[in-house]
């Protein structure tokens, strides 16, 4: 099972990556997605775009490292990981995690799990931009506490 | 040489995205900052933030990890894609 990861500006069909999963093995029983969309607020602030920068090269060395961690630790049929970069407005997609597996709760768990090693590992950097001006969004410790709950299961 | 990158918000602070830094023999990580402190002093507050992160070679590293001429180090702020 090799993972797919993609790091780009092109925005992505989460129709089409859930069928690219699909027509991998019949012997997959359950598909989860996330989808993580730019918000048009964050805490308490209007934000009418984003810019999400990375390091390119370890961006995705990062994601497949995790994409492996998860495929050690639950039986999985496929692991899709598409992050964008660039600039944003509020609704757009940013990131998509695709996980299958023979029956859901592996691929439900790896999903979870993907989400919160991105969110904490993954050298990617977001900045607002809002009518008051831009900031650079400032970690968040409970997406510690997300990644660091997996450390104990 | 010594590739040495900065990102995000400690790139802006730093005024500074990337430089070449001349090294002819192996060093810590640590003691690769504090050269570079000692070239630009003002630079102490940011780069030496505790939350600051470094990678060498585009892992994550300690400041007790060895770098050599060659190698790519990075220091960056905590992360926030997704």
């Amino acid at each position: 099972m090799e993972p797919l990861i993609r790091v780009g500006e092109a925005d992505f069909d989460v129709g089409v990556e859930v069928q690219r999963v699909l027509a991998m093995a019949d012997t997959i029983g359950g598909v989860v997605n996330f989808v993580g969309v730019m918000r048009s607020n964050n805490d308490g602030r209007a934000v009418e775009a984003m810019h999400l920068e990375h390091y390119p090269g370890m961006t995705e060395k990062a994601l497949a490292a995790i994409a492996q961690q998860a495929s050690e630790r639950w039986s999985l049929e496929a692991i899709t990981v598409i992050h964008r970069v660039g600039l944003f407005k509020p609704g757009d997609q940013i990131v998509l995690v695709v996980t299958a597996a023979s029956h859901r709760g592996e691929a439900f768990q790896a999903c979870e799990f993907i989400m919160d090693f991105l969110k904490t590992r993954a050298p990617f950097w977001k900045k607002e931009i809002t009518a008051q001006g831009e900031f650079w969004v400032d970690a968040r410790s409970s997406d510690d506490s997300a990644a660091d709950r997996w450390q104990s299961t | 040489m010594i590739k040495v990158l900065f990102f995000a918000k400690l790139r802006e602070s730093l005024g500074c995205g990337s430089l070449e830094w001349p090294v002819q023999e192996p060093l810590s990580l640590k003691d690769l900052r504090d050269q570079i402190i000692a070239r630009h002093p003002e630079w102490e507050p940011d780069l030496c933030a505790q939350n600051v992160i470094a990678a060498v070679n585009q892992a994550v590293a300690a400041p007790h990890e060895v770098v050599q001429p060659g190698d790519e180090v990075a220091f960056y702020p905590p992360v926030t894609g997704g």
